[in-house]
């Protein structure tokens, strides 16, 4: 136990920074993935024939794909070509932190589920709500962020949720690139130690209780999303 | 997500489908693909097309064979949370908590690292007759991909259960069947059915959760494009390679669910 003490000998510093790095990335690719899904979802239900189908391909094969595979691919990928623009400006190539890369590569992961999510939400939305606000003359920017982005968020939020816990638990496959999260960070802790169940059983404990965190949160908002909406006994789960 | 990589459409003339931007659409998908061909290196693959078949066969092997397994725990795992008594339900919902709430890869890590490092301390362990296996990869591989599907589709299968309308069950049993007969001609049969769409998308997630087994040294197919990227240093096309495959699994493994979904009637209660 004493492995696991914050203080020097102890290695409970690096796990608690590969931890914070991991919610740091979780997050981030959230949100990357949030802009994407918006974008996605527009470009499926509004947009012209090529950009539907456009959305359709990223979808299709980021879904299809396992998440170790793309990974990898996009973080060789994004590599390459951000130091060949930078050399085509004159820059000399650059190491990209690998919080950076993680949030870039799982946010495009995530972008290709939540649009998937925002869609089947904008969908739920009743098409009179819609058409009212169209019948009092609204632009259709207004329409989007006055009627469409509320009415979907109540749909939304349990996709969306779940997307949240996917990605916390995604963070661990970036150990396989060698981005210093928490599950990388273990490995490392437990590899120089030998005592890898303890440290495995530790990161795991912290996983769960950031889920379980979650879950709790989660919970109240979706109440709280869901005020004044008549209650459907048994939905969702 | 996952049901909706199943959504099924209405068949469309494929007039109606071949647009004019889809051709275009298609030409230049065609050209992107020619030019990887043509452009990129690909001589390497003769010399590991059959390192490559035996790991795409031990891919699908793994596949398999874990589901299979997860279901058959998976059932059970469900029944004691929709209908089983509280001292089964609450180690049970444990456990699919637990299995959900932590990230695969550190399970895998965690069997592998952990319980290998610790089972060469127990000389009982050592000298039974299970100890060569304990020493490879795969047992660990299996168990863990198991375990996780069976968490996931414990889960599944309470709410497959749990939606099973009661009149069927109540009809059921107004027919004098015992409860063995129910469960086995009713119940497990309509869940089941019920299930199968969700079942569908959990199974594509587990094929994407296959190449994790190969941080364990076992050989898959994504371990063999990653030894090919070490030994010949060519960084892309292996993953594309990678990618291709597992698209392909991909799309049998939704069809083949959708052959099976369309053998049942679709009324039901």
């Amino acid at each position: 136990m004493g492995l696991l003490a914050l203080e020097p000998p102890g290695r409970g510093s690096f796990l608690l920074a590969g931890f914070l790095n991991s919610v740091m990335i979780a997050v981030g690719a959230t949100v990357v993935g949030l802009c994407l899904g918006v974008c996605g979802a527009w470009c499926k239900l509004y947009g012209g024939p090529v950009a539907r189908d456009l959305a359709a391909v990223y979808t299709t094969i980021v879904r299809a794909v396992p998440e170790l595979v793309l990974i990898l691919i996009l973080y060789f990928a994004g590599a390459d070509l951000l130091n060949k623009a930078l050399a085509a400006f004159g820059y000399p190539p650059t190491d990209i932190p690998g919080v950076a890369a993680g949030i870039f590569v799982l946010g495009v992961v995530q972008g290709a589920y939540s649009t998937e999510v925002l869609r089947g939400a904008i969908l739920a939305i009743p098409q009179g709500q819609i058409e009212a606000a169209r019948a009092y003359g609204m632009s259709p920017s207004l329409i989007m962020r006055r009627i469409t982005l509320p009415a979907m968020l109540p749909f939304a939020i349990p996709g969306l949720a779940n997307l949240w816990l996917i990605a916390t638990k995604d963070t661990a496959l970036l150990a396989i690139v060698g981005v210093n999260e928490l599950t990388q960070v273990t490995r490392t802790a437990a590899g120089a130690t030998k005592a890898y169940f303890t440290f495995f059983m530790a990161a795991g404990a912290i996983y769960l209780a950031l889920t379980l965190f979650s879950s709790a949160i989660i919970g109240r908002i979706e109440r709280r999303a869901r005020r004044g909406m008549p209650s459907v006994a048994g939905a969702g789960r | 997500m996952s049901e909706a990589l199943m959504d099924v459409r209405p068949k469309r003339k494929t007039t109606d489908w071949l647009k004019p931007h889809r051709i275009v659409l298609i030409v230049i998908g065609l050209a992107i693909v020619l030019a990887s061909i043509f452009l990129m290196r690909w001589d390497w693959l003769p010399q590991y097309m059959p390192l490559a078949l035996q790991g795409i066969w031990r891919t699908i092997w793994l596949l398999v064979v874990t589901s299979i397994l997860g279901i058959s725990l998976a059932i059970p795992l469900g029944l004691a949370q929709a209908a089983g008594p509280a001292w089964l339900a609450a180690p049970a919902k444990t456990f699919c908590t637990v299995i959900r709430g932590t990230p695969l890869l550190l399970q895998l890590w965690l069997l592998y690292y952990g319980l290998g490092s610790l089972f060469p301390q127990f000389p009982w362990i050592r000298d039974s007759f299970l100890w060569p296996y304990l020493r490879q990869a795969w047992p660990y591989g299996v168990l863990s991909l198991t375990l996780s599907y069976a968490g996931y589709e414990g889960e599944v299968m309470r709410g497959a259960f749990a939606g099973v309308p009661r009149g069927q069950l109540e009809a059921a049993r107004a027919f004098g069947m015992s409860r063995v007969t129910i469960f086995r001609r009713i119940w497990l049969k309509q869940a089941l059915h019920r299930a199968l769409p969700t079942l569908a998308g959990e199974t594509v997630l587990q094929l994407k959760a296959t190449p994790l087994v190969a941080t364990i040294t076992m050989v898959d197919i994504y371990a063999v494009a990653s030894r090919v990227r070490q030994d010949l240093f060519v960084t892309y096309e292996p993953l594309l390679l990678l990618a291709a495959v597992y698209m392909a699994i991909t799309g049998v493994i939704v069809f083949l669910f959708r052959k099976l979904e369309a053998r049942i009637p679709t009324r039901i209660g």
